[in-house]
């Protein structure tokens, strides 16, 4: 099963406003070889695109592993404002 | 939010609905502050629940319809090579009869909505879909409330209780507690798999209402330090998978995919067969330890729960934790209440209660555990994998004297790991828990 369908199984109340930021897209370009957030991430949100990384926050987890393991700290990274995001039904 | 509280709670997951429910029956003016659309919407675990502490809390939790979804009967643990592996259980009918609320599974987001109703019956006030974004302090420091997203932002408390889980930015940033490391948190993720009741009874070999847990290590976690779970629902099967966010990051697995590995080894795949997944989520366990709990208390708030890093990892419990830890706080900012005095040392009677119970013994005496785990790799890699080889040679039955296999096996042992590197790993293991 991949990534995409087992997101499709959640329900998520998505803001039109993304909470979670690069900060500093060069710093992915230039300093980051190993790239983890390509990985780590269980919601596959960081894509790499071309050569730069791009964001589908609509499917996050919010479990906030990118938030620490980010080895360059360069994501901005909040809680979806209240009552967005991800909702479970069992949990 | 012009109203002034009590007790304003960050976060309605079992640590702060307690403190909620114990407050609340005694009169206290209490606001316990959710981000998710109603409490559990945010909240995961493999679903394991302690009748005690839950009693101490709620004594007639099984009579308020708590959604209780199987009785834990039996306890499995798994020791996994490639191809199989090795099983340990124990089950006593006494877990049936007289201790039916001793262990038991629950779904997060039905029982947090249910523990929160509690909650609301003696009279906490619930604001939802609501994110603290700040703490509010006076002029000398003091925690004096909490700042939202909400247009009406402010709210004013004697007392916070920080209850928002082990993801906690708030904690990070007003300096309660230094950032989690990746190595000091798992990240672990979970599916829910749909079966019939008749299924899940027949392929765990139980009765009606009673259900099974399994605890998974081995190579299913490719090398890395980390863990699996199976554990029963009345009509599902909950799957996790996790390991250390550092090991993660460091191996480039990708979570999901580890997680649809592990649903196809030998030993998970025939009891998940013809099983529909219908939710599938992702969460941090807090691993830190007891050497990562952070201060407990200050001038005008606690922290309770996983946010303070409570969870013990050899016993999988946290909930439990969550909910005593709860209760503890409530009892000191009662007895703060009492006596006008929302200080560091009018709320000392949290830290000793906590000291003198359980939850501190026990992650005390497991406090190198989780660095056993850390520090030796060949726990997830050669050692399973040899174990199920020897096994396997010894139950094949092919014409080879028994003598002649052991001296192989023997020799195969020491080719991966030395005799000395081995005697490390069992008395490293055994001081790390004993
Ligand atoms: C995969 C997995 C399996 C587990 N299995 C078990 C198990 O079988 N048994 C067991 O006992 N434990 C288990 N645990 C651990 C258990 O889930 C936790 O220890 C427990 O949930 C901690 O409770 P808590 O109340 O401290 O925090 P949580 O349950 O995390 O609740 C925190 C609450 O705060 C809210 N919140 C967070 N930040 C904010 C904010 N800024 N504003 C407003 N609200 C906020 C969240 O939405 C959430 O509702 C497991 C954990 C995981 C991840
Ligand atoms: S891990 Fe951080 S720095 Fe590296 S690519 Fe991802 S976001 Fe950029
Ligand atoms: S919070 Fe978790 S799920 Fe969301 S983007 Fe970060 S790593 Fe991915």
């Amino acid at each position: 099963m991949k990534v995409e369908d087992k997101l499709f199984l959640d329900r998520f109340r998505v803001d039109e406003e993304p909470h979670l930021r690069i900060i500093d897209g060069s710093v992915c370009q230039h300093k980051c070889s190993d790239q983890p957030c390509l990985y780590f991430c269980p919601a596959n949100v960081y894509r790499l695109e071309k050569d730069r990384i791009s964001i589908a926050y609509e499917g996050c987890l919010e479990c906030g592993s990118c938030r620490i393991g980010c080895p360059h700290l360069n994501i901005e990274w909040r809680f979806p404002r209240g009552g967005y995001g991800v909702s479970h039904k069992f949990g | 939010m012009k109203e002034a509280f009590d007790v304003a709670i960050v976060g309605a997951g079992p640590a702060g609905i307690s403190a909620a429910c114990l407050l609340a029956d005694q009169g206290v003016k209490t606001i316990v502050v959710e981000r998710g659309e109603y409490p559990g919407s945010k909240n995961i675990s493999g679903g394991v629940l302690y009748g005690y502490d839950l009693y101490q809390i709620l004594p007639d939790f099984p009579a308020q319809n708590c959604p209780i979804e199987r009785n834990i009967v039996e306890s499995r643990l798994w020791y996994l090579s490639k191809d199989g592996g090795y099983s340990l259980s124990y089950r006593n009918q006494i877990f049936a009869q007289e201790r039916k609320q001793n262990v038991f599974t629950v779904g997060r987001a039905k029982f947090d909505r249910w523990f929160a109703e509690q909650a609301k019956k003696k009279g906490a006030l619930m604001a939802c879909g609501t994110v603290v974004t700040d703490l509010l302090r006076d002029d000398q420091n003091r925690i004096v409330g909490v700042q939202t997203d909400r247009a009406d932002g402010d709210l004013r408390a004697k007392l916070v209780l920080l209850a928002d889980g082990v993801n906690s930015p708030l904690a990070a940033k007003t300096g309660f507690r230094p950032e989690p490391k990746p190595h000091q948190v798992a990240l672990a993720v979970k599916e829910v798999i749909e079966l019939s009741e008749e299924q899940i009874q027949e392929r765990f070999n139980v009765e009606p209402n009673n259900g099974v847990t399994i605890e998974i290590l081995g190579v299913v976690t490719k090398g890395m330090n980390g863990i699996a779970v199976i554990y029963t629902n009345r009509k599902s099967l909950s799957l996790c998978i996790g390991a250390n966010l550092s090991d993660l990051a460091q191996h480039k697995v990708k979570p999901y995919e580890m997680m649809e590995d592990f649903k196809e080894h030998p030993m998970v795949a025939p009891l998940i067969r013809g099983g529909k997944s219908t939710e599938y989520m992702a969460h941090w366990i807090a691993e830190g330890g007891y050497d990562s709990i952070p201060q407990l208390c200050g001038d005008g708030f606690l922290i309770g729960g996983d946010s303070a890093m409570l969870f013990n990892t050899l016993h999988r419990e946290g909930s439990n934790l969550a909910m005593t830890s709860g209760r503890f706080a409530a009892e000191a900012m009662l007895e703060a209440l009492e006596k006008g005095d929302f200080s560091r040392h009018g709320l000392q009677g949290y830290i000793s209660r906590l000291q003198n119970s359980y939850i501190f013994k026990d992650l005390k005496k497991y406090k190198r555990f989780g660095q056993f785990l850390e520090t030796h790799p060949e726990l997830f890699t050669s050692l399973p994998e040899w174990a199920s080889q020897a096994a396997r040679e010894i139950l094949t039955v092919n014409g080879v004297p028994k003598k002649e296999k052991q001296k192989v096996l023997w020799n195969q042992l020491r080719a991966k790991i030395s005799p000395m590197r081995l005697l490390r790993i069992f008395w490293d293991g055994w001081r790390s828990v004993k």
